[in-house]
């Protein structure tokens, strides 16, 4: 629903001061973010209690491939560097900046995705399926929420990529960029705790 | 839109009306009808919502009422032959779903939707087409589930549908994919909803209305919405993983496969405990309203009210696990958690304490909405003792699964939520539609629901202590017992005093019929009250407020009514609400702007029900709707923020009051 | 907010806001390093035996990353409490629910 919160622009806002000074839209950003932290909080939980439990198939050990997925949580972290660019240059009314750091951010983020998906596969063929394991129906849900937070997130950058070369959208596009932003360093955050948690510290 | 906003000639220069966008941008124009049907379908006004709320959950209120009497003639007679074992447990299960989900949270939703932007003296919420997606999620996902009754048998695991008894081997029909899904819908209303208004409360409040200047029942609903913000993800992720075990094989609740059991069990009370509060503080915020009113006297220790409902929102997530005390969670957590529950009992005393102060020594008016208000104290306190008995784990070890369980959860429920949310009936009708219910049908009302409801839940605590189990389906003759504590006597009483209780309901539907039909509309300020959303016409404006009020003291409207005499210290009237509204009109604000009616909340919403339904039956019909979903997001985004001027049409002659400037 | 004052008013008031939580360009990339020499140091406990040192090195790092990128590519520690609010408040609640939780299933003592 992040796209809901990032573009009801201009409904209780528009012409109005608020209350705190604050904007709307950024405060729901921060509190659907808030939100999201007991969503990814009950998902890791479950991977943290049944990755140990391996019925079947392959246990933890046997299917990371760290020095692949180390690449690829590098290239998630530096996208994130590449989005606070995109925010600073969207500051600054630097409307090709923004357009530039803004795809860059998305290409990365498509990197890491298409990552996801070669590992998916690559675990697949070694024998770990969605049905296999608690092991692997709770890294799978996990990993792939992730996974379909970054896609959300690259449809929105792509989205206000968009927005900003029409230029038909009024409103502070610099709110927007910063908002997506938001969403997106918090992608970023997850898979902080994720990289740690689930591939570094083994079962 | 009726209000319109036409460029101002101000000395002869023209001013611009402010930009809107190029409409071309969305798939629809925005739609500007303001009467008719499509008037309620496409609104994004808060009042029009907060009705539409309301009558929903009036609706789902009257099926949930129905599914409890079939219960309760179930049990009426040993051996009961109405229902069937299976239906009995769809049931059960439905009547608390319905009750829970599509009731008391929608109907809370209602009051919150109405009476927050009046109350904090805005003209609408902070985000109006969320507001009006999150209406249109909850009917979306309240019509999924009950559809599943007609497709195969609704769901029968419980209202907290532990896994793996929820799971595919256990319960094959299709009931709980439709629960799963169906409350993934409603999740999300509460999520926007819960994001929308906390926003409007921080940001949104009329100059001068600090946090400590609010209204109480503005406050507690504040703390509702950041426990549905918070507790709302954790039953998400349940769902999602019931869901994924149903739909796609996961392993998550198979214990075959090494799973927990306990894994549900924590996530579905982490989310139900605080959804306990989500419940009942509404109604402990429209008491703390009527109360004072019909004492004459300011609530007693508004801080403290204030801050004991934070506490128990901030302690109500420290105490899940009471609910699980039979579960074998080992001793230390039962401890801590037991000493947890206990301490929880402080804010909510402290709570009925000033109530019970707020009466004391006041000038008591004891109509319809106070009867209700003061039964509320009494059940909730007899409901809230019972729920202390619980958080001694011992004595829990033998209430759970029993009727005693039941009898304590109906007092603090039924007592409590539902009779907080008809005092609020009683005491805003005439504001949401300025005509008075009827107050001798309305304290017969009264009467007959906590009559019925002590008939029927009273006997609950002794069933239960002599063991009748919760859900249990038929009881037989031969193992009723003898004596005073026979259980065929007690259900007797039950199933009599629920069948009273529906007499009392129809009373209050028959009142709302009669009070539509009655010529006699009500004063402005019926009740002599005390917060701003008295201080406007009944029903009020589109706009609200024609001025917005500068807020100098906490109860303002009671404050520009009276002023206290500096030598008596007694507060005398210097206004009537006639007077200040009038001085409102005269001085109204020439521009009000006010958001446009859009077709995307409806058609987002609509999405999603299709989605849930390809992902029980079909795939590729989900893929479809997730499509859908989509493509309306973007027509949501990119839609221009008001309809453009030339599609209104121009004013009917003499309505001046919504022309605001000449046309040009 | 009662009468819609003009747009673009509105525009430079939020523009103002914006500017008082930059941080120069320099600055992120400065962060950004400090950042990948973490995470360097993190994909190295893979190579290399830490010992006893492993897992509390692991979850320093990682606490500390999320903190970096939260307060400063997301701008927390210059922005207004109340977004420090919102969103720590979750993240408080999710930590100790969930630590209370995986605690009653003993998954620490294993």
């Amino acid at each position: 629903m992040s796209d809901v919160a990032v573009h009801e622009a201009d409904h209780g806002t528009h012409g109005h001061t608020t209350t705190t000074g604050l904007s709307n839209n950024k405060i729901a950003m921060w509190l659907f973010l808030g939100s999201e932290c007991l969503l990814f909080g009950g998902l890791i939980s479950t991977y943290m209690l049944y990755r140990g439990r391996v019925s079947e198939g392959p246990r933890p050990g046997n299917v990371f491939d760290i020095p692949f997925t180390s690449v690829s949580s590098f290239i998630l972290l530096m996208s994130s560097l590449t989005m606070v660019l995109a925010v600073s240059a969207a500051q600054n009314r630097d409307d090709r900046g923004t357009t530039l750091w803004l795809t860059i951010t998305a290409l990365l983020g498509a990197t890491f995705v298409g990552g996801q998906v070669y590992e998916f596969t690559a675990m697949y063929n070694e024998g770990l399926g969605f049905t296999t394991s608690l092991f692997g129906s709770s890294f799978y849900t996990l990993t792939g929420f992730h996974g379909v937070h970054v896609t959300v997130g690259i449809i929105m950058l792509m989205s206000v990529v968009g927005i900003i070369k029409r230029s038909t959208i009024p409103g502070d596009k610099a709110e927007v960029v910063e908002l997506v932003g938001l969403y997106w360093h918090f992608v970023d955050v997850i898979w902080i705790i994720i990289f740690t948690l689930v591939y570094l510290i083994p079962a | 839109m009726a209000i319109i906003e036409r460029p101002a000639t101000a000395g002869g220069v023209e001013i611009a009306p402010p930009a809107t966008p190029s409409r071309a941008q969305g798939g629809f124009k925005r739609p500007v009808a303001t009467t008719g049907w499509k008037s309620w379908l496409f609104t994004v006004d808060h009042k029009k919502l907060g009705i539409m709320y309301g009558v929903m959950a009036m609706f789902f209120f009257i099926v949930g009422g129905i599914e409890a009497v079939l219960i309760r003639l179930q049990l009426a007679a040993p051996e009961g032959k109405v229902l069937s074992a299976s239906v009995y447990n769809q049931m059960f299960t439905m009547h608390a779903t319905t009750m829970v989900f599509l009731f008391v949270m929608p109907m809370a939703a209602a009051f919150a939707n109405y009476f927050i932007p009046l109350q904090i003296g805005a003209r609408d919420v902070a985000f109006p087409r969320m507001n009006a997606f999150g209406f249109w999620c909850v009917l979306g996902g309240g019509i999924f589930i009950n559809l599943s009754w007609f497709l195969g048998g609704a769901a029968d695991g419980g209202w907290f549908m532990y896994a793996p008894n929820s799971g595919p081997i256990f319960s094959p029909s299709h009931g709980v994919d439709f629960w799963t899904l169906g409350l993934q819908i409603t999740g999300i209303a509460s999520l926007t909803g819960a994001i929308n208004l906390i926003v409007t409360v921080l940001n949104m409040r009329a100059p001068g209305m600090s946090l400590m200047k609010m209204p109480v029942f503005t406050w507690l609903q504040l703390v509702v919405q950041f426990l549905l913000l918070f507790a709302v993800p954790v039953i998400t992720v349940a769902l999602f993983l019931l869901s994924f075990q149903r739909n796609f094989g996961a392993t998550f609740f198979d214990v075959s496969a090494g799973a927990d059991p306990l894994l549900w069990q924590h996530l579905f009370w982490i989310f139900g405990h605080p959804e306990v509060y989500i419940l009942i503080l509404p109604s402990f915020g429209i008491i703390s309203e009527v109360l004072p009113v019909f004492s004459k006297k300011p609530l007693f220790g508004y801080p403290f009210v204030v801050f004991s409902g934070a506490a128990i929102g901030f302690v109500g997530w420290g105490v899940w696990a009471h609910h699980m005390f039979a579960s074998g969670l080992g001793p230390v957590s039962v401890a801590v958690f037991s000493i947890s529950t206990m301490a929880i009992a402080i804010p909510t005393g402290v709570k009925i304490v000033n109530w019970t102060l707020t009466l004391w020594g006041g000038k008591l008016r004891f109509t319809a909405a106070m009867h209700f208000a003061v039964g509320l104290i009494v059940l909730f306190t007899i409901g809230g003792l019972s729920g202390v008995t619980h958080s001694v784990a011992p004595s829990d070890t033998q209430q759970t699964d029993t009727y005693y369980i039941v009898a304590h959860f109906h007092y603090v429920l039924f007592g409590g939520a539902v009779f907080g949310l008809f005092s609020g009936f009683y005491y805003w009708w005439p504001k949401m539609f300025g005509k008075t219910l009827n107050e001798k049908l309305g304290k017969a009302n009264f009467w007959l629901m906590v009559i019925g409801m002590n008939m029927t839940f009273g006997p609950m605590h002794i069933l239960g202590l002599q063991g009748q189990p919760r859900r249990m389906y038929q009881w037989t003759e031969a193992r009723a017992g003898e004596g005073f504590f026979n259980l065929a006597f007690w259900n007797q009483i039950a199933s009599i005093g629920s069948l009273i209780l529906v007499v009392g309901v129809l009373l209050f539907l028959i009142n709302v019929v009669k009070t539509a039909r009655s010529k006699e509309l009500a004063p402005l300020d019926p009740w002599d009250s005390r917060t701003l959303e008295w201080m406007t016409s009944s029903p009020p404006k589109e706009h609200n407020f024609d001025v917005i009020p500068t807020v100098h003291h906490l109860d303002e409207f009671f404050h520009r009514k009276y002023q206290q005499d500096p030598v008596t210290h007694e507060y005398k009237q210097i206004a009537t609400a006639e007077e200040i509204l009038a001085d409102q009109e005269a001085h109204a604000d020439k521009h009000i702007h006010m958001p446009s009616p859009s077709y995307w909340p409806i058609v987002l919403a609509a999405t999603l029900p299709i989605i849930t339904t390809g992902v029980i039956y079909s795939i590729p019909v989900a893929i479809v709707g997730g499509i859908f979903l989509v493509l309306a997001m973007f027509g949501w985004a990119l839609e221009p923020s008001t309809a453009p001027e030339t599609d209104f049409d121009p004013p009917a002659a003499g309505e001046s009051t919504k022309e605001l400037a000449p046309l040009v | 907010m009662t009468a819609a004052t003009e747009t673009h008013t509105e525009h430079d008031h939020s523009h103002d806001d914006h500017a008082q939580h930059g941080m120069s360009n320099a600055g992120y990339i400065r962060i950004a390093l400090i950042l990948a020499a973490m995470t360097a140091l993190e994909v190295s406990t893979y190579y290399v035996d830490f010992g006893a040192l492993f897992m509390p090195v692991l979850i320093i790092l990682m606490v500390v990353k999320f903190f970096i990128v939260v307060s400063y590519f997301m701008h927390l520690k210059f922005d207004n409490k109340l977004f420090s609010f919102c969103f720590y408040a979750g993240l408080f609640l999710a930590v100790m629910v969930y630590v209370i939780a995986l605690a009653t299933f003993k998954f620490f003592a294993a």
